[in-house]
């Protein structure tokens, strides 16, 4: 497990929020100032009975010292080191980096989204460059003209004598197509042009809904009226976004309307306030099926729930339509996760509910509660096989002793310390060579 | 009687000036247009060497040129690819469909009748 150096850190944070004195909180964990001091400074590790003195004395929960919201930070700078030559003991140090110097963390984690943000804009430009059928159109009739007039001018330019006749007839050939090619350039050039105002928003369409998402929150109170507009809603929300990602949007918004439309949030509150966030309650108590439930119960405004939840929808082929990470479980931006999760088990087993808890190993490992169920996106067609897409609820769920297994899970397998797992498809970043070995 | 090369090609100019070409060089050049067909012209003419565009109204170079090599009789035909785009994909693809030689777009004159003869002279 990596190595949590961040505790320290966020001991100092408490204390001076909480507007303690260094020797004052010392006292009251009965240790001296100085041995504080290097614990504050992340010099010092600490856990045990020392931990929980110390947290009692701010009036924190242990849990909170040690499990900090830096999951998505030391991810992406994880990623960010991934295929480089990094030391493994320099690897190791990505959470006393990340302490000790926050700002250049961030700084280093938003480059690393800027570089992953521009490939995927070279991809989008190289696929257009080799599938854009106008392109390939107006390329072949160019090289075509090209070479037509390349072979008459040749000939007149050779040595040898040619037919007064021949030469009036390529004299023309010529003529015409120059004419022919500079009408291809000029459209293939207006073409061009237009395709690069396109090409500005190359951000993946997904990314662009998701920082939609991150924008607003999941909870929008303007599609939870009676008669809601969608369409306001999606000029409002739209607004700058490319067209694929305008398109999405309007797929989800649509979506979120009708769940609103059926679950009205009053009731919904009365079924949380009730029994918690627990899709099954409310499914029954709407007669709906479990994946709007649990759409639902991310769409609710986070006061409602006891504890904020997260939602991944994937599609048949495992890729992610549907993003909202909770800070302690984290989903990847691109591709899909870890073939552990439910979300996609779910989708060999279609309509039967998972119900598990989870610990994403990566980090200090918060528990979670997944609920998962692959349902069919449509009704059933005479002779028609049906599509399926997997929902999984992501539920924060205390630590503490209990009987239900819980699973080791990672977030991708370049970031996932599981020596061994018969999911990895691809090796970790994580591993020392030995453990690596196959 | 002089050797016979069949130019199937859709773009007029390109006919024009590779037909000019290889007559002053001593050939009799026939020519045709529609890719749907050209495998029967093929048949009819018996050329000596044939040029074949990729880009066809009607039929990929690419099918013809497998259907001829299917054919027994015009397995071994001499067949010279023109394409317009020249990745090496396109390439391979000619090479596995049993073409002889390949030209990419926009070509010299002097290339293709050396091919040209070349391939007459195997």
């Amino acid at each position: 497990m990596p190595r949590d150096t961040l505790t320290g850190s966020r001991i100092r944070e408490r204390r001076v929020m909480a507007g303690l004195k260094q020797s004052e909180l010392a006292k009251r964990a009965d240790i001296s100032p100085s041995y504080l001091n290097l614990i504050e400074h992340n010099r010092r590790r600490i856990g045990g009975k020392l931990l929980v003195d110390i947290a009692h004395a701010l009036g924190v929960e242990p849990a909170s010292l040690t499990e900090g919201a830096e999951t998505t930070l030391l991810t992406t700078l994880r990623e960010a080191a991934t295929d480089t030559e990094m030391t493994e003991a320099e690897f190791a140090r990505v959470e006393e980096f990340a302490g000790r110097f926050p700002g250049w963390a961030a700084l280093l984690a938003n480059s690393q989204r800027r570089i992953e943000t521009l490939q995927r804009s070279v991809e989008a430009l190289t696929d257009r460059l080799t599938h854009d059928p106008h392109l390939a159109a107006s390329l072949h009739e160019m090289l075509s003209t090209v070479t037509a007039i390349r072979s008459a001018a040749s000939i007149l330019a050779e040595p040898g004598d040619i037919e007064p006749e021949w030469q009036r007839r390529f004299n023309r050939n010529i003529y015409e197509d120059s004419a022919r090619l500079a009408d291809t350039s000029r459209s293939l050039a207006q073409y061009l042009e237009e395709a690069d105002t396109e090409a500005s928003e190359t951000n993946a369409p997904q990314d662009e809904v998701d920082a939609v998402f991150q924008r607003v929150g999941f909870h929008l109170p303007a599609l939870e009226m009676p008669g809601a507009s969608v369409d306001a809603v999606l000029e409002d929300l739209g607004q700058g976004l490319s067209q694929s990602a305008r398109w999405l949007l309007h797929r989800i918004l649509s979506r979120y309307a009708e769940d609103a439309k059926r679950l009205p949030l009053s009731d919904c509150a009365d079924v949380v306030a009730a029994q918690g966030s627990d899709p099954l309650a409310l499914a029954q108590r709407f007669g709906c099926d479990a994946a709007r439930a649990m759409r639902r119960l991310a769409q609710l405004p986070d006061d409602l729930l006891p504890e904020p939840v997260g939602l991944a929808i994937c599609d048949g082929s495992g890729v992610t339509t549907f993003r909202k990470p909770l800070p302690e479980f984290p989903l990847p931006r691109l591709g899909a996760g870890c073939a552990l999760w439910p979300l996609y088990r779910a989708l060999a087993r279609p309509m039967m509910l998972y119900s598990e808890l989870l610990e994403q190993s990566a980090r200090a490992a918060a528990r979670h509660r997944t609920i998962a169920i692959a349902q069919p996106t449509g009704p059933a067609r005479l002779g028609e096989d049906v599509l399926f897409e997997s929902h999984m609820l992501i539920v924060p769920e205390p630590k503490r002793d209990t009987a239900e297994p819980i699973r080791q899970v990672g977030l991708t397998c370049r970031i996932c310390p599981h020596p061994s797992c018969d999911a990895r498809r691809e090796p970790s970043i994580m591993l020392t060579p030995e453990q690596r070995k196959f | 009687m002089s050797k016979q090369v069949l130019l199937i090609e859709d773009e007029p100019n390109i006919i024009e000036a590779i037909s000019f070409i290889l007559s002053r060089d001593g050939w009799t050049v026939k020519t045709h247009s529609n890719g749907a067909d050209a495998v029967d012209i093929v048949r009819e003419r018996q050329p000596d060497v044939v040029i074949l565009d990729v880009m066809l109204p009607g039929k990929s170079g690419y099918d013809i040129l497998r259907e001829l090599r299917e054919d027994p009789d015009n397995a071994n035909l001499p067949i010279l690819m023109l394409t317009a785009r020249g990745q090496t994909k396109d390439r391979e693809i000619a090479e596995r469909a049993g073409c002889d030689a390949f030209m990419t777009k926009p070509f010299s004159n002097a290339d293709v009748l050396e091919t040209v003869r070349s391939l007459a002279a195997k």
